[in-house]
């Protein structure tokens, strides 16, 4: 007599190797695993039949993906639900399944090779060992916090145990990514194993062979008690321990934690305050307390509007690092750069470790010995982090080219030139480009503002013709915004998308227009940055009421950042192209400014001082001086705190939106894409569409039409805000 | 296919190339590092197989045109440790010498060298070398201590003296050792070796199983004196050295006890499936085939057609014979069953059989080599017969001529016509060569 059940698992299915039990994870629909409800209740049948097993004396968990163990918790599956209660219902789900594998009373062992994410790490950590390659692709870490969540699986009650108090917080308050090195270092890992190079099958599919074969040796000890799962402490750990011990002690980095996730997050984020409280709660009061908390605000978090526009920015960016054009018909090798500075150098910084051939070209010797040695600095700095090592800087730095002729042009297959922002000087660089380079080059300007079409006037081949606005500095910025004129190729989009993904960009395509998208919407909230100075909002009250509402760097210190030349320069020829909606703020004001050499940043004097190494930015008095001439009456009725605020908000969403209408924008994802990553619009309203949606279309229009009242048509809302106004069914968001 | 017929093989000289023979090689004994020669220096070692190959062969002592040898870790008072060995081995101070630097294959390198010099007609007579001393290698002060030990010289002044010597901190007094490891990727060999076993699945049995027939055959091998090329060698001070002493057959229970030597807790390559810091030298006489017979000898061998091959050197380190066999065999027109004698460089045991198994696999051949077919796996019947790197030493600088010679007495006492010579080296390089029997 025997029973069969059949069991139709597609996600989740293990293998006896001996005495082990060898359970794989693979999520047949997707290129990574991820904690679905699928794959949650598989794992749970799964190892229910091992538990079940007599036969079975230790088992190994292992996906079978290369590159993914398991990445995290399905975001559907979070979105989906209607109520907290749903939410928290998942977390103790979670909770129990890993509750049961940690007191398992057979030892199971995690085998990871590659992503280790979230409910992934919350599943390691789960098991008795763990142990990983030593890929570039293994990671660990828990991004909860990134999406406005928290471990809800076990792992703020875990973790803190396992790395101590203080790692547990860094790691679950920062979200970072841990390499495999470090994870062993802290106590994250038992075991690591080296990738291993060509057999007699690919090195990835051996690797995974490989560790599997580890892993199995390891539960067969740790079954057969010849190997411990204590990990060795260091000294300092031991120390940490016994220092963790006074409740006092506790207390002050609670404290101490809090204080800094406030000064960091302004109380904009619930996030953080939350998972603090579950790690507390767990320490202090004992773990079903601690499993209770964390259940409850997982759930509270799930359905703040905060998580959502933190998911809806984790899946845009994910939309956003797609090629929608095809394969381009040529793969790039060789790309050259006009102009070394900053952003030509940065260009090249992000591209000469992609395998492709890059030429630097500027038109002085000193201009190019400074963009070399900010590529050299980008990836020695690598080294000294370890990252990689001074051959491969060496080799990667054989790629790049530098030059002051156009030697070497009749090989390159795009152009992206970064040379100063004047058309006439852009006419004769294309000129001169296309007369050195073969047919198919493709020649990308990285403007800030001036309209592609109008560089492509000259162009001979104006189908080869785009714009790459890239944000500086180049390899820390992740947003690159492409424009189109109606007569770019489909395969020069196609190449330049596919070159921004090489990247490792976060790439919006945009249609042609003066500041295409992001400098358009950037534009009208700077010039009402510029009237709130005007009021006599001070640079230091302008930047904290910014910051206040989320923005990462405050408006004045942006301005400067950003050089008040180059400010004055887009404002002046948006102003142009676009009247009256653009004023607001004087432009003579920072023309002023320019005149007497603050510049901002670079030029040592902006709205602040720099140099001197003080904590405390000064405001440059020379600045105040040239505002009090400018000086206008702020009307109290619209001049309050909330109300400088919502003026600048508006000003930039309105604008957005426009475009939006317009046509500039494609959609909605990517402008909130593009504002966020671009320009550092608060992401815990997920971005200027998202803002509407949830703020209201309707209350929008209504603060707009009241600063209308006093200031004209800068607030008249566009027709499109006017129709989700109207009809509070539109949204831009699903 | 016509081959069959013939009973005798062709030989594999061609028209417009020079015959080169190997007239005769020797070395000292194979000591490991720390022992017997433990306070002698470099070029001692080469000076007594340079004496030795003088004695063994009888050559006048300017009848040589040029002294080449190879090393590995340079005695930097020796930097050019071929000249300062000739000079004291009783050579004309006539006779230009210098030293090459290839890893493991620095002395296939020198005996290379040696052939394209008399191929070019510049010489006619070439003596070639290997040297490696691992009981005693150049240990550094640390960069900072060395950089103000420099500007104390150039300090002028007592104070500028006195301050300079204030600015040394203790981490500076921390010596650099030399380590066997790549300077690219930082990896020790050992490491890279374990992996490389991993890749092609060797298990910790299959090394240690290697490693114990590498000794057994060289046990048997020295007990039945087939080690000819050894010269015996009166180290000043102690007694005459005249046999290897790193030759220990062992059980395979004894070697499972070791633990991994390099990648822990879960590696196979451990201290007795490596090969072992070894001192010595060897050294052959290689001429053009008029001049040796006209000076008189029967020389031992041809050395035919070479090769050197390169590639990664982190994942695919130790894979040089598996790149350098297929293409030295098309070379010479000849296939691996053609081969009667096969003397490859031993590492580690790991590295052997997986170059075994490499050799052996279409896949790799076609996907890492551009090859459309394997060139087949060396059968083990005529592999390394009287040991190999494993047992006998390794010498890094000095096993190139060892192989050569071996190969040499192989093809004479087993009667067979072609060798084959393979050996991997540091920095993902590797070397073969065929070699033909002297006639009769």
């Amino acid at each position: 007599f025997c029973v069969f059940i059949v069991a139709a698992r597609t996600h989740v299915n293990y293998e006896l190797k001996d005495d082990v039990a060898v359970v794989r994870l693979n999520d047949p629909t997707s290129k990574v695993n991820t904690l679905s409800k699928q794959m949650e209740a598989e794992i749970t049948q799964v190892m229910n039949e091992v538990w079940g097993n007599a036969q079975v004396k230790s088992a190994v968990v292992i996906s079978t993906k290369p590159g993914c163990f398991v990445a995290g918790a399905d975001i559907n599956m979070i979105k989906a639900c209607k109520s907290a209660e749903e939410v928290t219902s998942l977390s103790q789900e979670g909770q129990k399944m890993f509750e049961k594998i940690e007191k398992s009373p057979i030892p199971v062992v995690a085998a990871i090779n590659g992503s280790c994410l979230g409910g992934g790490l919350e599943l390691a950590i789960a098991c008795q060992y763990r142990l990983a390659t030593k890929s570039k692709k293994t990671v660990l870490g828990t991004p909860e916090v990134l999406l406005g969540l928290l471990p809800g699986a076990g792992g703020t009650q875990r973790l803190p145990k396992m790395v101590g108090l203080p790692t547990a917080f860094d790691m679950m308050l920062t979200g970072r990514n841990i390499r495999a090195d470090k994870a062993k270092k802290m106590g994250l890992l038992h075991q690591i194993i080296d990738p291993l190079g060509p057999g007699l099958k690919s090195p990835e599919e051996r690797t995974m062979e490989y560790l599997e074969e580890v892993a199995v040796g390891v539960a067969k000890d740790l079954a057969a008690k010849k190997v411990t799962v204590d990990k060795k402490k260091g000294l300092i750990q031991k120390l940490q321990d016994v220092v963790m011990g006074f409740p006092f002690v506790r207390k002050q980095i609670y404290n101490t934690v809090t204080k800094k996730v406030m000064k960091q997050t302004k109380g904009l984020y619930p996030a953080p305050l939350k998972i603090i409280e579950c790690v507390q709660s767990g320490v202090e009061k004992g773990s079903s307390t601690g499993y209770q908390v964390e259940s409850e605000n997982f759930g509270k978090l799930g359905m703040t509007a905060e998580s959502r526009a933190l998911i809806g920015l984790y899946q845009g960016q994910v939309a956003c690092k797609k090629n929608n054009f095809g394969t381009p018909e040529r793969e790039l090798k060789t790309l050259a750069i006009l102009g070394a500075g900053l952003m030509g150098a940065g260009i090249a910084q992000v591209t000469v470790d992609k395998g492709v051939a890059t030429i630097l070209k500027d038109t002085t010797l000193e201009g190019l010995a400074r963009g070399q040695q900010q590529v050299y600095k980008g990836l020695n700095d690598k080294v000294k982090k370890r990252g990689i090592t001074s051959f491969e800087r060496d080799a990667t730095l054989s790629f790049l080219t530098g030059q002051l002729d156009y030697s070497g042009f009749q090989k390159a297959d795009m152009v992206i030139e970064a040379v100063f922002e004047d058309l006439a000087i852009k006419h004769q660089v294309l000129k001169e480009v296309e007369a050195v380079t073969p047919a198919h080059c493709i020649f990308a300007s990285n403007t800030s503002a001036l309209p592609i079409r109008d560089i492509a006037a000259v162009s001979k081949r104006p189908e080869k013709v785009i714009g790459m606005h890239y944000f500086s500095p180049v390899d820390k910025m992740q947003l690159l915004e492409i424009i189109t004129t109606d007569k770019t190729s489909k395969d020069t989009t196609a190449s330049a998308v596919a070159l921004g993904l090489r990247q490792g960009k976060i790439i919006i395509v945009v249609g042609d227009g003066p500041g295409f998208y992001t400098t358009r919407c950037l534009a009208p909230m700077l010039a009402e940055a510029v009237r709130l100075l005007q009021e006599g909002v001070g640079p230091k009250m302008l930047d904290s009421l910014t910051t206040s509402i989320g923005f990462p760097v405050g408006m004045a210190t942006l301005a400067d950042e950003v050089g008040i030349d180059v400010a004055a320069h887009v404002a002046e020829d948006l102003g142009k192209a676009f009247g009256q909606r653009f004023g607001g703020g004087n432009v003579e004001l920072l023309k002023t400014m320019v005149q007497k050499g603050f510049k901002g940043r670079k030029s040592g004097k902006g709205c602040f001082l720099y140099g001197a190494k003080s904590k405390d930015k000064q405001v440059n008095p020379g600045a105040e001086e040239i505002l009090k001439t400018f000086k206008l009456t702020a009307p109290p009725a619209v001049s309050g705190n909330e109300d400088v605020q919502y003026r600048l908000i508006c000003r930039f969403v309105n604008e957005a939106v426009l475009c939006l209408q317009e046509g500039i924008l494609p959609d909605p994802i990517q402008g909130d894409i593009g504002a966020v990553f671009g320009l550092g619009f608060p992401p815990c309203f997920g971005g200027p569409f998202r803002f509407v949606d949830t703020f209201g279309a309707d209350r929008l229009l209504q603060k707009m039409k009241r600063y209308e009242e006093f200031y004209g048509n800068h607030f008249t809302p566009c027709q499109l805000l006017q129709d989700h106004a109207r009809d509070p069914s539109k949204r831009f968001h699903k | 296919r016509a081959e069959w017929a013939w009973p005798v093989k062709k030989t594999l000289s061609k028209t417009g190339v020079k015959n080169i023979v190997l007239v005769d090689g020797v070395r000292t004994p194979f000591l490991q590092s720390g022992t017997t020669y433990a306070d002698l220096m470099p070029h001692d070692l080469a000076r007594t197989a340079l004496q030795g190959l003088l004695n063994r062969t009888g050559i006048p002592k300017d009848a040589v045109d040029y002294i080449i040898y190879g090393t590995v870790i340079q005695e930097v008072k020796t930097s050019n440790v071929a000249r300062e060995a000739a000079l004291g081995a009783g050579f004309s101070d006539r006779i230009p010498a210098h030293t090459v630097t290839m890893a493991c294959i620095s002395s296939n390198q020198a005996m290379t060298t040696a052939v394209g010099m008399i191929a070019a007609g510049q010489c006619d007579a070439v003596v070639a070398g290997g040297v490696e001393f691992m009981s005693d290698v150049p240990i550094r002060h640390s960069r900072k201590m060395r950089k103000t030990m420099l500007s104390l010289n150039k300090a002028k002044t007592l104070g500028a003296r006195l301050a300079l010597l204030g600015s040394i901190r203790p981490a500076h007094l921390a010596p650099e050792l030399p380590a066997v490891a790549e300077f690219s990727t930082e990896e020790t060999m050992g490491h890279s070796a374990d992996r490389l076993a991993a890749a092609f699945g060797v298990s910790r049995r299959e090394q240690d199983e290697y490693a114990l027939r590498s000794h057994s055959l060289a046990k048997r091998a020295q007990d039945e004196g087939l080690l000819s090329d050894v010269v015996g060698f009166k180290v000043p001070g102690k007694d005459i050295v005249s046999k290897d002493n790193g030759i220990r057959p062992s059980s395979m229970e004894q070697m499972a006890k070791l633990k991994p030597a390099f990648v822990k807790p879960h590696g196979t390559v451990t201290a007795a499936n490596s090969s072992y810091l070894t001192d010595g030298a060897s050294a052959v006489l290689i001429m053009s085939e008029e001049k040796a017979l006209a000076l008189g000898y029967k020389p031992k061998a041809y050395l035919r057609d070479f090769v050197y091959v390169s590639q990664d050197p982190k994942d695919q380190l130790l894979l040089g014979p598996s790149y350098a066999t297929p293409k030295v065999l098309e070379r010479s027109g000849l296939k691996l069953a053609d081969i009667d004698v096969f003397e490859f460089h031993e590492a580690f045991a790991g590295q052997i059989l997986s170059n075994l198994k490499a050799m052996d696999s279409d896949w790799f051949a076609k996907t890492y080599m551009g090859r459309t077919s394997k060139v087949g796996s060396p059968p083990l019947d005529k592999f390394n017969l009287w040991g190999g790197s494993l047992s006998l030493g390794h010498p890094f600088g000095a096993t190139g001529c060892r192989l050569v010679t071996t190969v040499a007495h192989r093809l004479k006492k087993e009667g067979g016509q072609y060798g084959l010579v393979a050996a991997c080296a540091a920095g993902g390089q590797g070397h073969a060569m065929v070699i033909e029997a002297y006639p009769q």
